[in-house]
């Protein structure tokens, strides 16, 4: 139950993180921490099946493209681009 | 003092003949003209920054009453709703209560929601393999580098890219894949054969795939996962899986929907040969994410796989 609410807390921390974060790097690191973060919440809510997807996909594979992408736009700062 | 200095001079100037009064009167009135358009142009200027903030500010009302509005249907929708959790509710109607009686022996999968997906409803499933197919085409078309479609910038940005990550060993990331991405692929093998039984499925074993995938080709770059996958691989693969998906659910478009009777029998529900179509339309599933998956994330990186 304790459980629950501090992941629903971090949840919605999180969710207000993305939005405010001044660089786009952050915000994509913040996003992945709301997709496991959410993904453990669906194991808790017993559905294992979007547990796996959400922690494969929102967590890896989304970030991953978002990275790419704003490599590919040259908004990435303090990297090479 | 230095202005007096200046006007007696003027003046000591008109007395001796030098200088005309007019011509003083006139700069003095030029000056003060020269004044009067400054003054003007300020003034004017205050007033077009006036009007641009009380312009912004009735933008910002406007924009609070359309969201406000928004705000307002949604949440009156909302109320709308049916009560979370009733038992009446239109969701719990005779469709549920089917699947979940009967689901098991109809379609012999554990894994109910395998059997809703890949059987009741293969074909939405077969309308989202569709799409993912669609995107990495698209991706395709857009990033995909050939001889028409080089530049020379991009060129060298690249070479410089791979000339960083060759020299830059990379020791932790190269050795940490080593271990790791034969237990992701494994992994993401075992949930797509495994989706009638267990948790998981196509979708999510086959994004598993894909992710160990990205991470190998992070670590030992583009030029050691070409050994295995190349683009005709790809291509082949990708859309073999999709035709053999369309010719076995496909023909049910044809004959009325109907297309629960497969011709391979269900077999023991718990068996890993058991399911009829399901386990290989997992397969056809898990190939296509993985190499959408693999496929966006090569052609956003270096336009190739």
């Amino acid at each position: 139950m304790i459980l629950d609410y501090v992941l629903l807390g971090f949840l919605i921390i999180c969710a207000i993180g993305t939005t405010y974060a001044k660089r786009l790097l952050d915000t994509v690191i913040i996003f992945m921490a709301y997709s496991s973060v959410m993904a453990v919440i669906w194991a808790l809510l017993e559905s294992p099946d979007l547990a796996i997807t959400e922690a494969a996909v929102g967590a890896g594979v989304t970030g991953i493209l978002f990275f790419v992408t704003l490599k590919k736009v040259h908004a990435l700062k303090g990297t090479r681009d | 003092m230095k202005n007096d200095a200046g006007k007696w001079e003027k003046f000591f100037k008109w007395i001796n003949g030098e200088t005309t009064l007019d011509s003083v009167i006139l700069a003095k009135s030029r000056r003060k003209r020269f004044l009067k358009r400054k003054l003007r142009q300020q003034k004017a200027q205050i007033m077009a920054n006036k009007l641009k903030r009380s312009k912004r500010k009735i933008e910002n009302v406007i924009c609070l009453i359309v969201a406000a509005i928004f705000i307002g249907i949604l949440l009156y929708t909302a109320s709308g709703l049916p009560i979370c959790g009733r038992w009446e509710n239109p969701a719990n109607n005779e469709v549920t209560k089917r699947y979940i009686e009967k689901g098991v022996e109809e379609t012999g999968a554990v894994n109910l929601v395998s059997g809703m997906i890949l059987d009741y409803r293969a074909f939405d499933t077969f309308g989202e393999s569709c799409v993912l197919f669609t995107a990495v085409i698209c991706v395709a078309i857009l990033l995909k580098r050939d001889k028409n479609n080089t530049d020379i910038t991009e060129d060298t940005e690249t070479a410089e890219d791979d000339a960083i990550s060759n020299a830059d060993g990379n020791l932790i990331l190269k050795l940490s894949a080593k271990i790791v991405t034969p237990f992701i692929l494994l992994y993401g093998i075992y949930v797509i054969l495994n989706g009638h039984l267990s948790p998981g499925g196509g979708f999510s074993g086959g994004a598993i795939i894909g992710a160990g995938l990205i991470l190998y080709t992070t670590a030992f770059g583009q030029e050691s996962t070409r050994r295995f996958f190349t683009y005709e691989t790809f291509k082949k693969i990708s859309s073999g899986c999709l035709l053999v998906y369309c010719f076995s659910k496909g023909y049910s478009f044809f004959t009325g929907g109907n297309h629960l009777e497969s011709m391979i029998p269900l077999g023991k529900p718990g068996n890993i040969l058991s399911g009829g179509l399901i386990l290989p339309l997992n397969i056809c599933v898990g190939i296509i994410v993985a190499c959408t998956m693999y496929g966006i994330y090569s052609f956003f990186t270096k336009g190739d796989i």
